[in-house]
């Protein structure tokens, strides 16, 4: 990925990039998705491991986890992926063809990086059913879904919402609503076996 | 021959005084909108170059604008010709959203909203179809969940399938029926001469918002009475039949009677079949599933009664 690295590294350097520096990087993205603060730094220096970490994690869990697959009914890994990637893309071709005024690959890096509050938010519904099953247990997941849900709304807005001109914004924000709003759902309507 | 020459020599003359740039170049790209007009095969309506004006004049009207001429006239294959289809702000949205809810006879919904700015290609028919399709799978599995809420045998499953069925459904509807009625269109527009006649773009773009109806009804399909739903059917298919209905006449009513009757008959019918089978396919009838669950907890309490 080191052509894809736009950031200002060691001009002409032989030397390949060290790990730590691109992990420190996808690390300061995640702490700037979780507490959302207008500032350039998500759009300048865009890279597209979170996302793929992220979605990879959230595929894995959502998965069936299943070898008899005759009740399957869940998304499998392939289906979660490509809805991700895909919705990412077309949000993405939706919002420059609306005369956004952002790239193609930053817009990929908002929308993936801020999928990073959801993916928690499987992580903690895989925790809770592990106790028994129940419409407090159900509560519990449908408010820290929802939380989670708005967290990335607001993340990704606040990264999306200047580049579109005021009269469209609304036409640009509503896909990314339906987005997040379809990984909420399958994240809520996952039940382990 | 010297004549023809002459009026060329004069047009590239007034192509060189008025437009100061590559005259070979401009000239060719005046002729194009009105020798190729997009999605517009038959002949080129007197209008369009009023609405390629029109659209001109409504940016930053320089000079500069009407000399480059590009924004109408880009190649297909470049981003900014797609982009021209996207010129639209939210509140023009919202207002074609509210023009399709409200049929209001002897308003015509293409040609109030959509005739002003025909590049309506973005909003409604992708993102209108996408929200229903997951509105309809979400609805679905939330009204099968609740019916089947107290059965101990139940086992929820988020069936994903659906979705892909709903996807496909939905958008081949949305795109198809457009083009079969505008073929059918063209066609009689050959035979008969019509007042009104729509491009592909428009029709998808009606189809497209009318199918926004359907959004909330499928959201209220959730509840699992039959009268109710069949009710929500109803009210769904009279107000987007009816903005077809008028929006489809003024092209048809010159023709003959009974062709005319049959189109807008056809439009409806098909309509339709598309809310009833979506509500088939996706809702689970809710007296018919309680049936079994009865003679089941039947069945138990006869065994249990008999084993003690």
């Amino acid at each position: 990925m080191a052509e894809a690295e736009e950031s200002p590294g060691d001009p002409g350097t032989a030397s390949p990039r060290p790990l730590m520096r691109d992990l420190k990087a996808v690390g300061k993205k995640f702490m700037h998705v979780l507490y959302p603060r207008k500032s350039n730094t998500l759009l300048r220096d865009w890279d597209l491991w979170g996302p793929l970490i992220l979605c990879v994690t959230l595929a894995l869990m959502l998965q069936r986890d299943s070898v008899d697959s005759e009740k399957d009914g869940g998304p499998q890994f392939a289906e979660v992926f490509v809805i991700v990637w895909f919705g990412a893309v077309t949000i993405t071709l939706n919002s420059k063809l609306l005369g956004g005024n952002i790239s193609f690959f930053q817009s990929l890096c908002v929308l993936g990086y801020c999928i990073l509050p959801l993916t928690v938010a499987m992580l903690i519904c895989r925790l809770v059913l592990l106790a028994d099953p129940g419409p407090v247990n159900f509560m519990v997941r449908l408010f820290v879904v929802i939380v989670m849900f708005a967290w990335s709304i607001v993340a990704s807005t606040a990264f999306l919402a200047d580049s579109q001109p005021p009269n469209r914004r609304a036409l640009a924000v509503y896909p990314v609503f339906l987005f997040y709003f379809v990984i909420s759902w399958m994240i809520l309507t996952f039940t382990p076996q | 021959m010297a004549a023809v020459d002459d009026l060329q020599f004069e047009e590239f003359g007034n192509a060189a005084t008025s437009l100061a740039a590559n005259p070979d170049a401009t000239t060719v790209n005046i002729e194009d909108p009105g020798e190729t007009p997009k999605h517009q095969p038959g002949p080129p309506r007197g209008s369009g170059r009023e609405e390629d004006d029109e659209l001109l004049g409504n940016d930053d009207s320089d000079k500069t604008e009407l000399l480059a001429g590009q924004k109408k006239s880009s190649p297909f294959w470049t981003f900014e010709y797609y982009q021209t289809f996207f010129d639209v702000d939210t509140y023009q949205v919202f207002d074609r959203i509210k023009g399709s809810l409200l049929p209001i006879p002897g308003k015509n919904f293409v040609r109030l909203y959509i005739r002003s700015n025909p590049d309506l290609y973005g909003m409604c028919p992708f993102w209108i179809c996408a929200t229903l399709v997951f509105a309809i799978a979400i609805s679905g599995n939330l009204s099968n969940f609740l019916i089947h809420l107290g059965e101990k045998t139940y086992h929820y499953v988020p069936e994903f399938r659906k979705v892909s069925i709903a996807a496909t459904i939905i958008y081949a509807y949305a795109w198809l029926v457009p083009l079969a009625l505008w073929g059918f269109l063209m066609w009689r527009n050959s035979k008969v001469m019509n007042i009104v006649s729509y491009s592909f773009l428009e029709i998808v773009c009606v189809y497209g918002y009318s199918l926004f109806i359907y959004i909330p009804t499928a959201i209220l399909w959730i509840i699992p009475q039959k009268a109710v739903r069949w009710i929500l059917v109803m009210i769904a298919l009279g107000i987007s039949g009816s903005v077809l209905s008028m929006t489809f006449w003024p092209a048809v009513r010159e023709d003959n009677r009974r062709v005319a009757l049959a189109t807008i008959v056809t439009i409806v019918l098909l309509h339709m079949l598309l809310s009833v089978g979506c509500l088939a396919y996706f809702f689970d009838a809710p007296e018919m599933d309680h049936l079994p669950t009865t003679t089941a907890t039947l069945n138990q309490t006869v065994a249990a009664a008999k084993s003690s």
